[in-house]
């Protein structure tokens, strides 16, 4: 819905998303803010803007299979795990530069997202959820068993370089993060509004219709599963390539889980969805490890377990709770607030 | 393309198609011209297969005898998709929209067959994929004022009223600027003005597209006033073909309708 009084005068003013001056200031000057934040925010929250950016652009791929093409997959942490392992045998192995390795882990992720959405060729909704944690555990098997990533010992990726400049701090690879992330915002915004995201809502909506209209189920499935998996995987680059250590322990069913809640809290089939649903989450785990020490101190007649386990009982909350009051999302309420704005002093 | 412009001329030919489920036989031995310039309405009471012969046509059931041959082209082992990008569009009976899209984007998706850049320039979107869009776009807007749907361009569908969902419908097929329509009984469940309001529009894209249409339809002042060809089907045969008067006055259709004494 557009404010009272604005019309636009030209299709291609209608399907612009950025309308008016006002918005690239906004825009414009929140990208200023973000690109000099390092240079007056503090270490821990810059190391906190990089893991939000990183799990964005996971969730951004999670949105493209599942919110769009309607095809759930709880293989999005084990798809990390194949890019962060990919960038890592690269650069450590064959001496590639980051540069290159970082599109290639997305391009390897991606091809095993081709055959790990193979299945929802044949099924769909819960069947396919299923399909999905067992190629979780296939992949996350054979990383255990192969010389090459360096069973359960994992693999110590180096800090990425350009013309003898290391990224080797947070402050400095904060740039590196958040240009992709912006990159791959951009890209999933305008690929929702594309030929092939419509083709994806149509899958999602109404498969046998979209049939009729000409979508090509298997090819569009499979290239949901492709974006997707490409967006897992060059997190999973990223990733690697900020913390220098990757293992196991890092892509766990857990981690998928709580990408699926971040997609589910943020509100399925929206870009703003994305970013509200993570950080919602990463907010809520930050809270809960100021909390849990207190806890523990105040009851000290639970033991440390309960506190331990703050964190999982807050997110099955939190997601009970949206899945009950507001199964679309976080970014159902800003579209609700948006138009009340604009329609005020009006119900409607 | 020169030979589909004389009228008569037999756009799909239908020949002895059978249809079966299980022990259930569908549609038996059935042969039907769909001609160019021509509406032909299949009639029948409920169950006798008009459906299911929609259905084969446009390839969501593959029948194990006959062909269904367009353009010299058998449609019988393709897939839906393929036979939509041959431009033959449909309807449902039970509106299949894509309920989470406003009607624009559904008409938008409708013209997916011939918009031609992919994922890649999707997401640069700025360049030739903006360019397509709006040109598509143009398209799009020409059928929604052909069918009076501006004031519901921007509504989300799953929020429209039965009788508009209906019209969204039709429009999504009509985007597809299909060379056949198919339309599965378009004016189900609504009231006499919503009705005349649909026959206007399918005689209007009927007169200005000069494409063959092939309507599913009860209701019977409707079918008499707008087809020029009737085929009746009863358990899945053909009981009757030919113009609207002829299929009247024909003994066999009166008694699957009525009964015997």
């Amino acid at each position: 819905m557009r404010p009272c009084g604005v019309f636009d005068k030209s299709y291609a003013l209608d399907i612009a998303i950025i309308r008016t001056w006002q918005h690239w200031a906004i825009l414009i000057s929140a990208l200023l803010v973000l690109y000099l934040f390092p240079l007056f925010g503090s270490y821990y929250l810059v190391s906190f803007i990089n893991l939000l950016s990183i799990s964005i652009i996971v969730v951004l791929g999670l949105q493209i299979v599942s919110g769009l093409c309607g095809q759930i997959s709880f293989g999005q942490a084990a798809f990390m795990a194949v890019g962060a392992y990919t960038s890592s045998i690269l650069t450590i192995r064959y001496g590639v530069s980051f540069w290159l390795a970082l599109p290639l882990s997305g391009i390897m992720a991606g091809a095993v997202g081709i055959i790990g959405g193979a299945p929802s060729l044949r099924i769909k909704g819960m069947y396919l959820a299923m399909a999905t944690i067992a190629i979780h555990f296939v992949v996350i098997w054979l990383i255990l068993h192969m010389q090459i990533t360096g069973s359960f010992k994992g693999l110590y990726p180096m800090p990425p370089t350009i013309g003898g400049f290391e990224f080797d701090s947070d402050e400095r690879m904060f740039y590196i993060i958040v240009t992709v992330m912006i990159i791959m915002t951009y890209g999933a915004r305008n690929l929702m509004r594309s030929k092939v995201g419509r083709a994806f809502v149509a899958i999602r909506d109404n498969d046998l219709a979209g049939e009729v209209m000409g979508v090509n189920l298997y090819y569009n499935k499979l290239l949901a599963f492709f974006i997707s998996c490409f967006y897992a995987g060059v997190a999973g680059s990223l990733w690697a390539h900020l913390i220098t250590v990757v293992n196991t322990e890092q892509f766990t069913l857990l981690h998928a889980l709580e990408y699926v809640g971040m997609l589910i809290i943020g509100g399925m089939g929206s870009i703003p969805g994305v970013f509200f649903g993570v950080l919602f989450i990463r907010i809520l785990n930050e809270l809960v490890m100021f909390a849990s020490p207190a806890l523990a101190k105040a009851v000290p007649w639970l033991g440390s377990s309960p506190a331990a386990s703050l964190g999982l009982i807050a997110f099955g909350l939190a997601m009970a709770v949206f899945l009950v009051f507001e199964p679309r999302g976080l970014a159902h309420r800003w579209e609700i607030f948006k138009s009340s704005y604009r329609l005020y002093p009006f119900a409607h | 393309m020169n030979h589909l412009n004389s009228e008569d001329e037999a756009v799909i030919r239908i020949q002895r198609l059978s249809l079966k489920f299980g022990g259930l036989q569908a549609l038996s031995d059935v042969s039907v011209d769909i001609r160019s310039g021509k509406i032909l309405a299949i009639i029948g009471p409920n169950g006798a297969g008009k459906t299911c012969f929609l259905n084969c046509i446009n390839g969501f059931y593959h029948p194990y005898e006959g062909e269904i041959l367009y353009r010299e082209r058998d449609l019988t082992r393709l897939k839906p998709h393929q036979i939509a990008s041959l431009g033959i569009a449909r309807t449902f009976q039970n509106i299949e929209l894509f309920s989470g899209l406003t009607a624009l984007d559904n008409l938008m998706s409708a013209r997916h067959i011939h918009m031609r850049r992919g994922a890649l320039l999707g997401c640069l979107f700025f360049g030739p994929t903006r360019r397509e869009e709006i040109a598509h776009r143009e398209r799009v807007e020409e059928v929604i004022d052909l069918l009076e749907m501006a004031s519901i361009r921007k509504k989300t569908v799953g929020s429209l009223p039965y009788g508009q969902r209906k019209k969204v419908d039709l429009a999504r097929a009509l985007c597809m600027d299909p060379s056949i329509l198919l339309l599965d009984e378009p004016m189900a469940g609504m009231n006499v003005e919503e009705k005349e309001d649909m026959a206007r529009f399918i005689l209007d894209v009927y007169e200005l597209k000069k494409i063959p249409i092939v309507l599913i339809e009860h209701d019977m002042d409707v079918v008499m006033d707008i087809c020029q060809r009737i085929v009746v089907l009863d358990f899945g045969r053909k009981l009757a073909e030919g113009r609207p008067q002829e299929v009247k006055d024909n003994e066999r259709v009166i008694r699957a309708y009525l009964g015997e004494e």
